[in-house]
């Protein structure tokens, strides 16, 4: 899919090297300023719209019909109505809910899957590392769309959890990969060495002396992969293959085309979730590359 | 030449198996739905009362037998290769009997004249603007990244809608539905081709426009690296002009763009699908938006096949050219890792 590039982009070589706490203090406050808080700030009011919004509004029902098919904006609905005469904003909330929920669920299978199988491969090596590898070679050509779509069929009632889950299942190869190369490059590291010379085992290695050198890492390819998740919502539901029975935001746009919102000019029933989706995908981004900067000082312009 | 050989000789039957595995859930998952598509095909046909008992029973029986879902699994798969090896897709269940093949095989150019020139200028430009701010850091860098940052990070369809929305809808300079007028019929006449260009512009744009700006950032990023290099700062040393600087990090950049553009034409099927149903233009992505809306899977079936087809055949020539350019490439399938 059309984020895959940018998850390879984001890979940079090796760790950053501990130079004196000060200097990493000035630099991470130097980042956090600008664009991490912005972004932050930005991702935070967008969840509290999505999950505290229905109880602070007051709207417990998304898909309650309370006016006809697209009036327009008016003092009680805010953003008007859909083509079933139902109010956009609390769908918007409870879209951005869903939306979210799924997007976070396919982030975390993903990043699961994808470091249990990356460290794995990458620290204990031969061949395993081979087979391992092998399998998420072929995960990776056999594009996931098509997975998704054969697999949304199959799956004939889709509640939010499955959706969540199917979407992390067919996109954690990436993570694997990248997960892999680091571990592998960690393996041999000096103080990976001395903890193995002094007798520690497998797996409180890989715990204490390889996951925690990958953490920034693993914390931005969850990220994309909380970002790609949600897109691929939104692009299975304009297919008509979204979560069954609840809103989505990308469920409101397969509404807001099928019920032709757009070329009968009904803006309020598809600019707030094409908005919210760009506002949410573009802040994670944002997000992402502030990470990256913090940890990766080759990246920081000066 | 032996050790080359040997390199071909597995990356083809690691595709082989790619394919076989592709294969194997293109089949398996369709027949995961509860009760049998048929059964599923003739309850929409009743329930619309588009044929009568009489002729439903003989589309029923046809299907059951075109299927093999009397069968065990492993010969209904058999059979599905058999069919596929002919070329044959099987017949679309909502226009019945008009094979998959067919309806493919007119969505299919409507796609591809969409989405190649969109890649092809999208990778030149996008390429181009990356290295120009990776090299210039100055004003450019500040405008060009993040509006590029931006745009390449929305949805394409969100663009596609508002683009839509905004052309179509406020302004009403361009059409905003099909690929060509409702007053048309395809032909290569004139005014065919002049409907069909005006139709043309908007899908076009909200796929190039990403296209440029996903390439763009991605170029900024390999140059950024590149700029890094010893060669960079002796050749500015030795007073090299400029333009030959940012033609040497172009070069050496470009590899991975490369592969980047050869994985998009792959990917170019799948690529336009929710553009394409925002406009609804006649190619592949309405086609299946249709086939799922209407349950007709052995559409559904025929176009994820081609989708994964072109992906796979695109990454097996990426990693076959790069048997060719990269020596390092050989030298680890043949010796240690």
């Amino acid at each position: 899919m059309a984020t895959v590039p940018q998850a390879q982009g984001a890979i940079s070589p090796g760790p950053v090297p501990l130079t004196g706490t000060r200097r990493r203090i000035a630099r991470i406050t130097a980042v956090l300023n600008g664009r991490f808080l912005f972004s932050l700030i930005i991702l935070v009011l967008i969840l509290v719209f999505g999950f505290l919004g229905p109880t602070i509004f007051n709207r417990p029902d998304a898909l309650v019909t309370v006016g006809g098919l697209y009036d327009s904006p008016s003092a009680t609905a805010w953003l008007g109505t859909d083509n079933f005469g139902r109010d956009v904003f609390t769908q918007l909330m409870y879209g951005t809910q869903t939306s979210l929920i799924i997007g976070l669920l396919a982030g975390l299978v993903a990043t699961l899957i994808g470091v249990f199988i990356g460290t794995i491969a990458g620290y204990v090596g031969g061949w395993l590392e081979e087979a391992l590898m092998a399998i998420t070679n072929v995960v990776i050509t056999i594009p996931s769309i098509v997975i998704l779509i054969l697999l949304s069929i199959a799956i004939n009632n889709r509640s939010i959890v499955t959706m969540g889950i199917i979407i992390g299942i067919t996109s954690w190869p990436w993570t694997a990969r990248a997960v892999r190369a680091q571990a592998s490059s960690l393996r041999t590291r000096d103080h990976v060495e001395i903890a193995r010379l002094s007798g520690a085992s497998t797996l409180s290695l890989i715990f204490w002396e390889i996951l925690p050198f990958m953490l920034s890492y693993v914390v931005m390819a969850f990220v994309l992969q909380l970002s790609s998740g949600i897109l691929t919502e939104a692009t299975l539901s304009m297919l008509g293959l979204g979560p069954s029975g609840s809103v989505s935001l990308g469920i409101m746009l397969q509404w807001a085309l099928l019920w032709e919102s757009v070329r009968t000019g009904a803006w309020w029933a598809f600019v707030p979730p094409t908005l919210f989706l760009t506002l949410i995908a573009f802040s994670l981004l944002l997000l992402q590359a502030s990470i990256d900067e913090i940890f990766n000082p080759r990246l920081r312009r000066s | 030449m032996s050790k080359f050989g040997r390199y071909m000789l597995t990356k083809v039957l690691w595709f082989l198996f790619a394919f076989a595995v592709a294969l194997l859930f293109n089949f398996l998952l369709i027949r995961l739905i509860p009760g049998n598509p048929v059964d599923t095909m003739m309850a929409r046909m009743s329930s619309s009362g588009s044929a009568t008992s009489e002729a439903q029973q003989k589309i029923y029986a046809a299907y059951i037998a075109e299927f093999g879902l009397d069968k065990p699994l492993w010969q209904q798969f058999l059979v599905y290769l058999g069919n596929l090896a002919h070329g044959d897709l099987g017949a679309s269940f909502s226009q019945y009997p008009t094979p998959v093949g067919n309806l493919i095989s007119q969505s299919l150019p409507w796609t591809i004249a969409l989405q190649l020139p969109a890649i092809l200028i999208g990778w030149i430009v996008g390429n181009v603007l990356g290295v120009l701010t990776a090299y210039r850091k100055g004003l450019l860098d500040k405008i060009i990244f993040p509006v590029s940052l931006f745009i390449s990070n929305m949805p394409f369809y969100c663009l596609s809608i508002l683009l839509l929305y905004l052309f179509a809808v406020v302004l009403r300079i361009l059409p905003a539905v099909g690929g060509y007028g409702f007053d048309q019929v395809p032909n290569w006449s004139w005014t065919f081709i002049g409907s069909a260009a005006q139709h043309y512009i908007l899908p076009f744009l909200s796929l190039v426009i990403i296209f440029i700006g996903g390439q763009a950032i991605g170029m900024r990023a390999m140059s950024i690296y590149e700029l890094d290099a010893d060669y960079v700062r002796y050749s500015s040393s030795l007073g090299v002009r400029q333009g030959r600087v940012i033609r040497y990090i172009f070069r050496n950049a470009m590899l991975p763009q490369v592969t980047g553009l050869a994985l998009s034409i792959g990917g170019l099927v799948s690529g336009a699908l929710i553009t394409e149903i925002v406009f609804s233009y006649p190619g592949i992505g309405t086609l299946l938006f249709s086939a799922i809306r209407t349950q007709d899977y052995p559409v559904v079936q025929g176009i994820t096949l081609i989708i994964m087809l072109a992906v796979l055949f695109a990454n097996f020539l990426v990693e076959i050219a790069y048997g060719f350019i990269d020596p390092r490439i050989r030298a680890t399938t043949t010796g240690e890792r």
